[in-house]
């Protein structure tokens, strides 16, 4: 016989009971649709992740202290041992670096033209702005002379440029940063949010020994610094800068061999691979958990084909007595089975896919459908439906026909 | 055409043993019209299904225009079904979800029929047997006598051997019984061979032979010639 009529007499069998139908095939559709969503919003995590580390420079070495040296950790702070001349002899010593960025950190209280915003204080050289792929929207930076001499010039952030003087422009204005008076010559083009919910526009930066003296400075010894940017001439070096660089400074703070480093530096390029294996992890956990309804849409399309087995028994007996094969009645069961599960997995691939927009749409978060969604979940649809309808579809085939046909 | 020997056919039931054939030796010849009656557990239904193929017998020998039938695979079976015999049974088997020309198709489409084919020989049974108006009828708005009708247009789908009824009057009343009867009669007439089994002393009347089995014995077996 045409193999394409036992799909016919499994899409009539469909067909007769539309409401069961579809009921059946509701696993299947909320399986296939958290699959859906649950992948694609992972895909959308790992995208923002890598934007978000990216957006931080490029080829970056970021040099902090060790604070967990030795067998007590100490209080962050405790254990600054970064120095400037640390940086000096990096920028010295090893080859192929772009820019060496020493930074002095501190949080403080501006206050200018009547109005008050608390924000992150940045000491930093003009390098700065090469090693965290930064650009001045209006004004300039700084120069290595002003920044020598300490001069209290303040580059801004365009959210504290905004809070302070909304739309107007803030070049030339005077600000008060804890009482001390400092000058605005920039303002920074803006970043936006990082990945990580930081408004990276939410700083001002100033010349580090502005920042070290009248800022920070009675907390901290006169040379220290909190992080040291370094970044390499290109991606091939990265690797060996690093390298080099823990070499200078293991030399510069005496370390005999054997002992711990008591900094720790931090390549982006390792940083984004862990962050998006962890962001991966995580998303095949989210898939896994979404997979196990998808099973429960399987057994849902077992019991019904089970009850249809049951339904049917006169009409299978019927089907072998005018001629059907056991491998008819197999098939057409096992057709209806997958059909059912198919179109659930068709109605759950959109509702995944209109459901990760919307969440990506809410959620202000890149929405990124795998190309591979869509076979995916046409597959798993497939096997759910051939898996959970092998014992329904054998279970009919076998039936003796006369007892079949005696059934009431 | 039939030949049957010795065939048994032996149900255990927990330690008992019952034989619903205890060793029936008979021939059908082509053409024939055959009753076979007998009280209930007789054993007549049970020939009459392993003749059609839809069931084995413990033992015996069964041949079918000299085929071994006794040992036809599943497959086998399902095709000899499929082409060779026609069934008629006492509660009609129409399914309910096809009109009475998709049930006549029915075996058609298990042959390998295309479409346009087999849709023309059912419009063309159901015209036989009276049923032209109502092809696009479900069993359900149809009465007792017209399902039973339908179910022997599609038992007549595929050209079949031999047209194998089991109480084929037993759900109809005296008059719709009187026109199924006469549709038997006017094919045998025609040469196609009728087996049929039956309570009723009517139906038996009309055949030209009448096998009677008691314990799963044939106890008598009389040819009349000309249907009563």
């Amino acid at each position: 016989m045409n193999p394409l009529e036992l799909g016919r007499f499994a899409l009539g069998a469909i067909l007769a009971h539309p409401m069961r139908s579809v009921l059946t095939s509701l696993g299947v559709v909320i399986g296939v649709a958290a699959v859906v969503m649950m992948t694609s919003i992972g895909l959308g995590a790992q995208q923002r992740v890598t934007q978000a580390i990216s957006g931080l420079g490029s080829n970056l070495i970021i040099v902090t202290p060790n604070f967990q040296r030795g067998p007590v950790s100490q209080a962050a702070g405790a254990g600054v041992s970064l120095r400037d001349a640390d940086a000096e002899a990096i920028r010295k010593q090893v080859a192929d670096v772009a820019a060496v960025a020493p930074v002095v950190r501190g949080q403080g209280q501006l206050a200018a033209d009547g109005a008050n915003w608390n924000t992150r204080i940045e000491g930093v050289t003009p390098e700065y702005l090469d090693a965290r792929d930064l650009t001045i929207a209006a004004g300039r930076m700084f120069d290595e002379r002003e920044a020598r001499q300490g001069r209290k010039v303040l580059v801004v952030g365009a959210t504290v440029a905004r809070e302070l003087w909304g739309d107007d422009d803030p070049i030339g204005r005077r600000v008060r940063v804890r009482t001390v008076p400092f000058e605005v010559i920039g303002v920074l083009e803006s970043k936006g949010q990082s990945g990580f919910g930081q408004d990276q526009d939410d700083v001002v930066l100033a010349p580090l020994s502005a920042v070290r003296s009248r800022i920070v400075g009675r907390r901290s010894r006169g040379d220290s610094v909190q992080t040291i940017y370094v970044k390499a001439a290109d991606e091939e070096s990265l690797d060996r800068v690093q390298e080099d660089v823990i070499n200078v400074l293991r030399d510069q703070h005496r370390i005999r061999a054997g002992e711990d480093d008591d900094f720790q530096t931090q390549n982006m390029a390792s940083i984004l691979a862990a962050s998006q294996a962890a962001v991966g992890t995580f998303t095949v956990l989210l898939a896994a958990v979404a997979g196990v309804s998808l099973v429960v849409g399987g057994v849902g399309i077992m019991n019904i084909m089970l009850v249809a087995v049951t339904e049917r028994t006169r009409e299978i007996g019927l089907r072998m007595a005018v001629g059907a094969k056991r491998s008819h009645v197999l098939i057409q069961f096992a057709l209806e089975s997958v059909a059912l599960s198919l179109v659930g997995g068709l109605i759950g691939l959109a509702i995944g896919v209109g459901g990760a927009f919307l969440v990506a749409k809410l959620g202000d978060w890149p929405a990124a459908v795998p190309a591979w969604a869509g076979p995916l979940a046409l597959g798993f649809s497939v096997a759910v439906g051939l898996l959970f309808g092998a014992y329904p579809s054998w279970r009919a085939a076998r039936l003796d026909p006369i007892e079949a046909l005696r059934r009431e | 055409m039939i030949e049957v020997r010795d065939l048994r056919k032996i149900y255990v039931m927990g330690d008992e043993e019952l034989a619903a054939l205890a060793g029936v030796t008979l021939t059908i010849e082509r053409g024939e019209y055959v009753a076979i009656i007998g009280p209930s557990g007789s054993g007549k239904s049970t020939l009459m299904n392993i003749l059609g193929g839809l069931d084995r017998a413990t033992s015996g020998d069964y041949r079918f225009e000299g085929e071994d039938v006794a040992h036809f695979s599943d497959d086998q079976l399902a095709e000899f079904r499929n082409r060779r015999i026609g069934f008629v049974f006492q509660s009609f088997q129409l399914l309910p979800r096809l009109t009475a020309l998709q049930n006549v198709e029915l075996p058609m489409i298990y042959a390998g029929v295309g479409v346009a084919e087999r849709r023309a020989r059912a419009a063309e049974l159901l015209e036989r047997v009276g049923l032209g108006a109502r092809m696009g009828h479900r069993p359900t708005q149809l009465s007792g006598g017209q399902q039973q009708r339908v179910a022997v247009a599609r038992s007549l789908a595929n050209r079949p051997d031999l047209l194998l009824a089991d109480e084929p009057t037993g759900a109809l009343d005296t008059r719709t019984s009187e026109d199924v009867l006469a549709l038997f009669g006017q094919l045998n007439a025609e040469g196609l061979t009728l087996a049929i089994v039956t309570h009723d002393p009517e139906v038996a009347q009309a055949a030209r032979r009448r096998i009677t089995f008691r314990d799963g014995l044939v106890v008598s077996d009389e040819r009349t010639g000309v249907p009563a």
